[in-house]
């Protein structure tokens, strides 16, 4: 199963796990999975024509999606999926 | 370069890079050359500033119009308990004259600004960004696109940070990647953690920033690879690390002039989206309380947040509010507080538009206001 790794400011939103397992086989599936089982997670990846945010990078392995298949990337059993976002500091 | 040459305290003190055959006296004449900006003198800026003025860069430009806080203190070593009130940039240079008389240091006692950011940092030849905000880490990188110098970032959230080495242009001449093909563009001020979703290990700014440091160093004196069109992770928690690739955008916007970045933040939304609600001051809080009039206080904040510092308010968190409707009263004033007012505006606003209360006022500027101007014996946060 391929693995999702959450960045500490959304793990609020999965019940603060950290990593989640996904049988999905392209990051398209993983990362709707995702929003479908914590549906808080929904708005902060995903903009209001359903793309993935301009704040948010997805990752399979080393390899930035966009770079890939973008959210077609097919997933492997071994696949590490990182969800990184813009992080600033302490002050809002 | 070779122009460049060490007193005996020099050679001395520097003697340990001096020894590393591929540093040596010409990365550390490299070193003195340098003019290096660092923006920020918080978690992140506390290492960067120690350890490139213990190295020995030539030139240290400081920014940062802050004052020392003792909130400060859990995590930027640049101070101490007696800086506390003093600007920053003053306690910083005192500090670090002391670790090493033979650096030149500019301070600048003020915020960067579209307006002042070209003209500061023009005459330095790399940025180290140690800033907190969105606001500024744009600004950051859109000054050193346009003036084509390197910046190194870092970033820093709870226990979790990155860094990277942005617009260095490397040995074929090639400009690597900059903070907006990363992020083209910031979250909207709601989706950006609360101050109840903020906060950071102490030791975290420590282990980034002198990462950071240590970038700052590999671009200056061209030793080894820096961290140019890649991107490191680091988890705390787990000890997880990573680092990934970053390209540069194919159809980035063109960066030709310095902006609003407030306004790009999404910041100065006063154009008649902002809900009004109504609001009491703590002074006026006071008298209430004083006269005895009834009323009911409600805390918006966490339970973690109530433990630093409470004025009574019944706990009900944001999350909560609305599981908790039928705790509010609808006949009396009820008065809503959190930390700083945020939250507690926007309870007020959900409760308003969903259940029709008329009743609700929010505390202005929340019980840090209450602890500034009320009861001074209060723990602020």
């Amino acid at each position: 199963m391929a693995k999702l790794i959450i960045p500490t400011p959304l793990r609020k939103f999965t019940e603060n796990q950290s990593t989640l397992n996904s049988s999905s086989t392209t990051v398209s599936e993983a990362i709707k999975n995702l929003a479908d089982t914590y549906p808080d997670l929904r708005k902060h990846l995903f903009d209001d024509d359903g793309q993935i945010r301009n704040f948010v990078r997805i990752y399979v392995g080393d390899e930035d999606i966009k770079t890939l298949d973008n959210e077609l990337t097919a997933l492997q059993e071994d696949s590490v999926v990182s969800i990184i976002p813009a992080i600033a500091g302490g002050v809002l | 370069m070779s122009k460049i040459s060490f007193s005996k305290e020099e050679l001395e003190r520097y003697s340990r890079h001096l020894i590393i055959p591929d540093f040596n006296i010409e990365g550390q004449r490299k070193l003195k050359a340098a003019k290096v900006l660092v923006v920020g003198t918080g978690g992140l800026g506390a290492p960067l500033l120690q350890y490139l003025t213990a190295a020995g860069v030539g030139t240290i430009g400081i920014v940062d119009f802050d004052i020392v806080d003792d909130s400060n203190l859990q995590r930027q070593v640049l101070f101490s308990v007696d800086d506390v009130g003093k600007p920053k940039v003053e306690a910083a240079l005192k500090r670090l004259k002391g670790l090493n008389p033979h650096i030149t240091f500019n301070t600048y006692n003020t915020r960067l600004t579209s307006e002042n950011a070209l003209d500061i940092i023009k005459d330095y030849d790399l940025v180290a960004d140690g800033t907190d905000n969105f606001p500024t880490r744009y600004l950051v990188n859109d000054a050193c696109v346009i003036l084509e110098k390197p910046n190194v970032y870092a970033s820093i959230f709870r226990f979790e940070g990155q860094v990277s080495v942005f617009n260095y242009t490397d040995v074929k001449g090639e400009m690597g990647p900059n903070y907006r093909d990363l992020f083209p563009s910031p979250p909207p001020p709601g989706l950006v953690p609360s101050c109840a979703e903020g906060g950071v290990i102490g030791v975290l700014p420590g282990i980034i920033g002198s990462l950071q440091a240590n970038e700052v160093i590999k671009v200056i004196t061209g030793v080894g690879e820096p961290l140019s069109g890649r991107l490191f992770l680091f988890d705390a928690l787990s000890f997880e690390t990573r680092t990934v690739k970053l390209a540069k955008d194919k159809d980035p916007k063109p960066i030709t002039q310095l902006i609003d970045y407030e306004d790009f933040c999404g910041l100065n939304q006063n154009d008649g989206k902002k809900y009004n609600v109504k609001e009491i001051t703590v002074e006026e809080l006071s008298k209430l309380r004083a006269l005895g009039e009834d009323h009911q206080l409600i805390d918006v904040r966490e339970p973690y947040e109530y433990e630093i510092s409470h004025i009574d308010g019944a706990l009900i968190p944001l999350a909560e509010i609305e599981n908790a409707v039928n705790q509010l009263a609808s006949d009396k004033k009820v008065i809503i507080h959190c930390r700083s007012g945020v939250r507690s505006a926007q309870a007020i606003e959900k409760l308003e538009k969903k259940y029709g209360f008329k009743n609700l006022y929010n505390l202005k500027g929340g019980i840090l206001a209450w602890a500034n101007e009320v009861d001074t014996s209060l723990a602020k946060y």
